[in-house]
């Protein structure tokens, strides 16, 4: 049985049943990000939220589920069908296929590539086609102009988020997400991970995620008052489910991403306890309770002030910021913080 | 396995996990849920009306140089990719071309700003 695993079909299954359990789960997480986010927002609210299906309302997301399923597939008069139905499955596909090289430990991820963070960052730089796709296939007023909104926001946001993550790689010397937590694996523990050095650049980035995946206070996409619900009006059904999973999956790859780059991916951050994935999954769920606090707590921006944000404070500082790391690790400033390949630490 | 394939087969076999995924719960829905087109239902939304004209309309220019200067920047980053990945290894002169590059590529980007490519109101 053993040497089955080492012939090319061997290893083919043992790829298709990683990737299963990958999927498995993202969709578990979607489904209790999706919990959390509605209870969290409840709690600042000082309401219930969902409490009538199952224990503390546990199965609420099921029960939504099956609802979405069950309801009719309405297609618009004058939508593109073929590109009606691609732009859901584009946008939840794209969503997915980012994890491939998210690990959660030294060896657990699907794929280790040495251009990880190049790879998550071309794909999530498409996820774009899935909003404009669906707003424009609709031949509806309401989504194309939110896709259009949408769309410039995303692609503001995306240019800071790729400055920022160039701080991190000039850090690290390596596009590999293992080499990156690697790197932040210092005697300091906890104060070695590179939130530190790059202390303004976790705000920027944690902002520009909340606007990349077009969450509040940046929904503008889905403004209800001026847009109803942006680029996905005339989706109903598992459309609209699979927008939805797409956009929950993207902003978990977020609070990932910030583990990975600031916060030590899997590294425990008490001195003595073991390094491991639950500590990867936990630092997850504490981003997300921060992305659900300011959805719950920020009141929403004004789309002037939204591209005014993107373009004239957070490019320029974060450019400013690159140029700022180059110097500093090639000079060695700070006893060399900003350069650990090089002090070997 | 070679190599390479041992990297980016798993990727492929992602893809299609996703996408498998998505179309199952696309046909979920069109087997299980009735469907019962008529005119009004599947019209465009619009506020209690008739749509007017055709809603791919002309939109706000902003928006196309919004992409424009994404492509610029995106190519930035796109070359600061590989220069960040190979820093410390990289003589003077490698690393003051880049800087003489984001030196030009500041200039452009101060020229948009007082032209006023970046406003929006």
């Amino acid at each position: 049985m053993a040497e089955f695993f080492t012939t090319n079909l061997g290893v083919f299954v043992i790829i298709l049943g990683q990737c299963l359990l990958m999927a498995v789960f993202l969709l578990l997480s979607a489904y209790f990000i999706l919990y959390a986010d509605r209870k969290i927002w409840a709690a600042v609210q000082m309401r219930r939220g969902p409490n009538v299906v199952g224990a503390f309302g546990l199965l609420q997301s099921l029960a939504d589920m099956l609802k979405l399923v069950l309801k009719e597939i309405i297609v618009p008069a004058g939508a593109d069908k073929a590109v009606f139905f691609i732009a859901p499955v584009v946008s939840f596909a794209l969503a997915m296929l980012a994890w491939a090289v998210i690990p959660f430990n030294e060896s657990w991820l699907i794929s280790n590539i040495n251009v990880a963070i190049l790879f998550v960052f071309a794909v999530s730089s498409l996820e774009v086609y899935g909003v404009i796709m669906g707003g424009w296939a609709s031949n509806s007023k309401y989504p194309f102009l939110g896709s259009l909104r949408s769309a410039a926001q995303m692609i503001s946001y995306e240019v800071s988020i790729g400055l920022i993550i160039i701080g991190v790689i000039i850090s690290a010397g390596s596009m590999n997400f293992g080499q990156i937590v690697a790197s932040q694996d210092t005697a300091y523990g906890f104060f070695g991970w590179y939130w530190l050095p790059h202390l303004p650049m976790v705000f920027l980035f944690f902002i520009s995620a909340l606007a990349e995946t077009n969450r509040p206070p940046f929904d503008l996409p889905e403004a209800e008052s001026e847009l109803v619900a942006g680029y996905q009006v005339e989706y109903s059904s598992t459309p609209f489910l699979l927008f939805m999973a797409g956009e929950y999956i993207a902003i978990f790859l977020m609070c990932a991403l910030t583990t990975l780059l600031f916060f030590g991916g899997w590294l425990s951050p008490i001195p003595g306890v073991t390094d491991g994935a639950l500590w990867m999954v936990a630092k997850m769920g504490f981003f997300f309770f921060l992305f659900a606090m300011v959805k719950a707590i920020v009141p929403r921006f004004r789309y002037d002030q939204l591209m005014r944000l993107g373009w004239k404070v957070f490019l320029p500082f974060s450019l400013v910021w690159v140029v700022f790391v180059a110097f500093a690790a090639k000079f060695g400033w700070i006893g060399g913080i900003y350069a650990r390949w090089a002090v070997g630490v | 396995m070679d190599e390479l394939l041992r990297e980016y087969l798993p990727i492929l076999v992602f893809i299609g996990v996703a996408l498998g995924l998505a179309l199952v719960l696309l046909l979920a829905a069109a087997v299980v849920a009735v469907r019962n087109p008529d005119p009004e239902k599947v019209s465009a939304y619009e506020c209690g009306f008739n749509a007017f004209d055709d809603a791919r309309m002309k939109f706000d220019v902003r928006f196309y140089l919004v992409s424009i200067l994404f492509i610029i920047f995106d190519l930035e980053i796109a070359f600061l990719f590989p220069w960040a990945v190979g820093f410390k290894d990289m003589s003077m002169i490698g690393f003051w071309s880049m800087m003489v590059f984001l030196a030009v590529l500041t200039i452009g980007f101060a020229y948009e700003w007082k032209k006023g490519a970046l406003e929006w109101q």
